[in-house]
């Protein structure tokens, strides 16, 4: 019983922040991990962050396309 | 950020959020019992002011250059999450948010559950579809109020934009007794993914240590570019989704004969 809660506690907050794809979650944490160990070595670091946006946007819709299309073409046949 | 950014960019993101409590709210109310569900709206609300009052000192105290890293970082995960949604939305791979097919859902689920009463409560079933949706929407209008007004300085405007936004939502839908289906709320999640986004991306490189080119006024070129990006994929997933349309509708000789 108890254990059910914390599961739906823990399910909601993960839906919340992490949402659909935690690739996304992921490398926006890499990004930023990234951009303070450059900062560190006084190197322009600011193009790191939306550089990753510019990949990870492209990257969750391309899949998120593909599995609804794989979906559809599962349903059709 | 200057004041009207500020007010700008929380209003539209919390009149988002208000649409969709209302649409739940009223549901549970025209369905059930308006009693219920405005019990189950004032409760969440009072738990929603609980969780400013314990979360927004605890932010507030955070060290600017840590704030900015932490804050930035989950607004872009949640800005990428809603622009995601938005881009598919629009792409014609998502349904679009259509608040009357939601409305008449949550009525029929609504008109089909059982009555039961609990202490002040004369339907339980009403009280918790009514907390649960203000209370799920309102974390997020929690959540963009003390992220935008705490790393902009300025809690109380972020306050004042969201209190406008669910009063003006809110009065117009107990008005109208109807979903606000005529709130272009696809176009303005598009929009509220792009300003989250991007305040994300400022604020989380900021506070990782980056110094944009331009200070401040580089979000003037952040916000259009994701803007852009997000359109420009808008536009290819309408070309993919017209494209697998036609070669469905084909047969499958001349099928692969186009694949090839």
């Amino acid at each position: 019983m108890i254990a059910g809660k914390l599961k739906a506690f823990g399910a909601f907050w993960y839906d919340f922040i992490i949402g659909d794809d935690w690739r996304v979650a992921v490398g926006v944490v890499l990004a930023l991990a990234v951009t303070a160990a450059v900062s560190r070595a006084n190197v322009s670091c600011w193009w790191i962050v939306p550089a990753a946006v510019a990949l990870l946007l492209p990257g969750t819709v391309w899949r998120a396309a593909r599995a609804s299309r794989t979906r559809a073409t599962g349903s059709s046949s | 950020m200057t004041v009207w950014a500020l007010f700008a960019s929380v209003f539209l993101a919390c009149a988002v959020e208000a649409v969709e409590a209302t649409t739940i709210v009223l549901a549970a109310g025209t369905a059930r019992d308006w009693r219920s569900a405005l019990i189950g709206l004032s409760s969440a609300v009072v738990v929603l002011a609980v969780a400013v009052v314990a979360l927004g000192p605890a932010i507030g105290a955070l060290p600017i250059q840590a704030l900015r890293l932490f804050v930035g970082g989950f607004l872009l995960v949640f800005g990428l999450q809603w622009l995601r949604k938005a881009i598919l939305r629009a792409g014609g791979y998502k349904a679009l948010h259509n608040e009357d097919e939601i409305f008449r859902k949550q009525l029929a689920a609504a008109r089909a559950a059982a009555t039961q009463s609990v202490g002040i409560v004369p339907d339980w079933y009403a009280f918790t579809l009514s907390f649960k949706g203000v209370l799920l929407e309102g974390l997020e209008v929690v959540f963009i109020v003390l992220t935008f007004g705490t790393n902009d300085g300025n809690v109380p405007v972020a306050g004042i934009a969201a209190g406008a936004a669910i009063i003006l939502v809110a009065s117009a839908g107990a008005l109208l007794r109807a979903p606000l289906a005529r709130v272009p709320e696809n176009a303005m999640k598009f929009a509220v993914g792009t300003l989250l986004t991007s305040f994300g991306t400022f604020w989380g490189a900021e506070g990782a240590g980056a110094q944009w080119p331009g200070s401040d006024a580089a979000l003037l070129a952040i916000i259009p570019l994701t803007a852009l990006l997000a359109v420009g994929l808008v536009a290819a997933l309408r070309f993919e989704h017209r494209r697998s349309s036609t070669l469905a509708a084909r047969g499958p000789a001349e099928r692969s004969e186009a694949l090839r």
